[in-house]
């Protein structure tokens, strides 16, 4: 098996295996572990996949995925869907829902998502995190606060721990980017003087956004 | 032509995720399945199960046999000492409020157990009691079989899950069943006055 290929192979068991009753049955026991185990879980699937695609359909993809815009207008939309309390509840317990989320969360989330990361400019990588960091707050909030339970299937305290999870992800999230602008590698003020169209200084620009481990 | 092409797809995308969001939620009105159920039966009220039935004087009973009166029915478990004691004054408010078409045979209250391995005919009989029950217009049963338990929490939308505590937590609401045996409305607790003005709605008082 080829090396691209080796790690979307496992990415693929791993999905079978969520879907399969115990692995399933123990993600969906609570809200937060749906939440913040199985729909990232499978997100990362569909991440690992879009690694994995062949060069050319990624390439004849691109042509309609500009910067990697596309990609996540598709990837918020899915992801907003699946935080609709509503869904959460019926994908525990209706089994055609169920195949939606197992189905759409890897394809339309993680997958648009590898695909249009590596193509987009800090400015939209710079939207995408703030707006992510600022859905968590906003829905840990919600959580937090509401009175009642949002999910049927799920209980008060959860919701409310959820809550608290998803603000404090949020704040940690928030953390590590103002450390990076503060003390990481990436200089803004190294580019302030550079015409836009520079596309050594953006490339360049990219790398550093992108963690120094990564390949 | 990339840029156009993708705006091009992203306003495609915008508009059928749009589409989808207002099919998911009824035109943006239910975000959580709670308020769904009760949207759903508003616009295609659902039928109630003909599910035996066994009552606090251990009379056997059917649901489809409680048809031609307005049957109130509201989901319990005995051992419960939070909610129920909520929905037990509701009924017991109700049972008061709504005399006049209870005494013209017009409305009954149904009490329904969730926990029927636990809600002997015993218990029901001192829910009633403890909730001080004026009159033989409210019934408290437990589902006769497990299927029936199934059938009628599926089709009322009751969900119970154990809360950990050796009790549970479920969706508490009143359900309004009308003399077809249709459940046509889904109310909060704590305000029988909805519950009563649903009933002059339909022209029942």
């Amino acid at each position: 098996m080829t090396p691209p290929g080796r790690p979307a192979a496992i990415a693929a068991v791993l999905l079978v295996a969520s879907a399969l009753p115990p692995l399933r049955h123990a993600l969906e026991a609570s809200m937060t572990a749906q939440m913040l185990v199985q729909l990232p879980l499978l997100a990362g699937v569909g991440f690992v996949f879009g690694r994995a695609i062949p060069v050319r359909m990624a390439a004849s993809l691109a042509a309609w995925n500009h910067r990697g815009v596309t990609g996540f207008v598709l990837a918020s939309l899915a992801s907003a869907y699946w935080m609709l309390p509503r869904l959460l509840d019926a994908s525990v317990s209706e089994p055609g829902i169920a195949a939606a989320k197992f189905v759409s969360v890897p394809l339309l989330v993680g997958l648009p998502l590898a695909l249009s990361w590596p193509r987009s400019s800090f400015v939209v990588r710079g939207v995408l995190m703030l707006e992510s960091i600022a859905s968590l707050f906003r829905l840990g909030w919600l959580y937090l606060i509401s009175p009642v339970r949002l999910c049927n299937n799920y209980l008060l305290d959860d919701q409310q721990r959820l809550g608290q999870m998803l603000i404090a992800i949020g704040a940690l999230l928030f953390l590590w980017i103002a450390a990076r602008l503060l003390w990481g590698r990436f200089d803004p003020t190294r580019y302030a003087g550079e015409a836009p169209a520079d596309r050594r200084g953006a490339a360049s620009l990219l790398a550093t956004i992108n963690s120094p481990g990564r390949r | 032509m990339p840029a156009l092409r993708t705006s091009l797809a992203s306003v495609a995308l915008v508009l059928a995720g749009a589409w989808l969001f207002a099919g998911a939620t009824d035109g943006f009105q239910a975000f959580t399945s709670e308020a769904a159920r009760r949207i759903a039966v508003r616009d295609r009220p659902a039928m109630v199960p003909p599910v035996a039935l066994e009552t606090q004087s251990g009379e056997r009973i059917n649901l489809a046999e409680l048809r031609g009166k307005w049957v109130l029915v509201d989901f319990i478990y005995t051992g419960c000492r939070t909610l129920c004691l909520s929905l037990g004054s509701d009924f017991a408010r109700l049972e008061e409020e709504l005399a006049g078409p209870i005494a013209r045979g017009r409305v009954r209250l149904l009490s329904i157990s969730f926990d029927p391995s636990r809600d002997s005919p015993r218990e029901l009989a001192a829910y009633l009691e403890r909730s001080r029950r004026r009159g033989a217009a409210w019934l408290a049963a437990r589902p006769a079989d497990a299927a029936g338990l199934v059938e009628l929490e599926r089709r009322f939308g009751v969900t119970v899950v154990p809360d950990g505590l050796g009790g549970y937590v479920h969706n508490t609401a009143i359900h309004v069943v009308d003399p077809q045996g249709r459940i046509v409305d889904i109310l909060d607790l704590g305000a029988p006055e909805t519950v009563k003005q649903s009933l002059r709605r339909h022209g029942v008082t």
